[in-house]
């Protein structure tokens, strides 16, 4: 049985769950350490 | 090295490298996979879909790289009591996850096509998928020792370490076993892919590599600020039971 199976959609899907992966990642670790420093500055002050 | 444990001096380096190292990388990153869709051809027998290997390349890599900084941060960890090492251990291990996972999907996602199937039970598909679980594993003894203060920081070291007898399983899988996954393309000083692939593929490799060290030293950032933070509150809490 031929399978006729369009190669964009695969590269597609990979490339948008690769992507949102790795910006994920970015995204929250440079937010968590934006709120670490944040926090320690804080309670320098306390 | 020990130049380096002192965190003060650590954290000088790190608030300049971090940003540094995260902007770098998404824009070599970013360009080399417009670079990969866009602009490099498509392979005469896997057709486009060779062009997820500019994503599936790097991730593994990394995957396997982190659990590399997991087990060297772990050993220094236990033989020199770097008071980094640990740190470094813990952020290295959620990108290094994130990046075995997206490797193990975009794999499959190119199996489907290219083998006609999206999983199978071979050596290199089984020892990667196994990584993925010694991340999991690896986070949730450190999350479980940083928890109750005084726990063991030793077991996540030593699990750390121990784990790293899968990165050799995972190299050499395809060659010890037979399997769909095909044998490493680029080994030391040699590529038997052409450089219109090759390029990008370095480039993009770099551009991600460059991400993960920004992402680990934003993560060691975070760790060392929520650590400082927690003795400035307990010392100030500590003064005002005594006063």
């Amino acid at each position: 049985m031929h399978e006729n199976l369009n190669q964009w959609n695969f590269v597609a899907a990979s490339y948008v769950i690769g992507l949102a992966g790795t910006l994920g990642l970015v995204a929250q670790s440079w937010l968590a350490m934006r709120k670490a420093e944040a926090r320690r500055d804080r309670s320098r002050g306390k | 090295m020990h130049g380096f444990a002192n965190p003060a001096r650590f954290l000088r380096i790190a608030r300049w490298m971090t940003p540094l190292l995260l902007i770098s990388g998404l824009v070599l990153g970013l360009g080399s996979l417009w670079w990969g869709v866009f602009k490099a051809p498509a392979d005469e027998l896997q057709g486009e879909t060779v062009r997820i290997v500019y994503l599936h390349v790097p991730t593994a890599w990394l995957g396997m790289a982190g659990w590399m900084a997991v087990a060297v941060a772990s050993l220094t960890e236990l033989v020199w009591r770097h008071p980094l090492a640990g740190i470094a251990a813990r952020a290295s291990a959620a990108p290094g996850a994130v990046f075995t996972a997206i490797c193990l999907v975009t794999g499959s996602l190119w199996g489907r096509p290219a083998w006609g199937t999206w999983w199978v039970w071979d050596g290199r598909l089984t020892s990667m998928l196994v990584l993925l679980f010694l991340y999991f594993g690896y986070m949730a003894l450190a999350s479980a020792s940083d928890q109750d203060g005084q726990g063991e920081a030793r077991i996540p070291a030593i699990f750390g370490l121990v784990g790293a007898v899968n990165i050799p399983i995972i190299h050499y899988s395809v060659l010890w076993w037979n399997s769909l996954h095909q044998p490493p393309s680029i080994t030391m000083g040699k590529s038997a892919m052409a450089p219109e692939f090759l390029v990008p593929l370095l480039i993009a490799t770099l551009g991600f590599s460059l991400l993960f060290g920004g992402v680990v030293l934003a993560r060691m950032r975070a760790i060392l600020a929520n650590a400082q933070a927690e003795a400035r509150l307990r010392r100030k809490a500590m003064t005002e039971d005594f006063a």
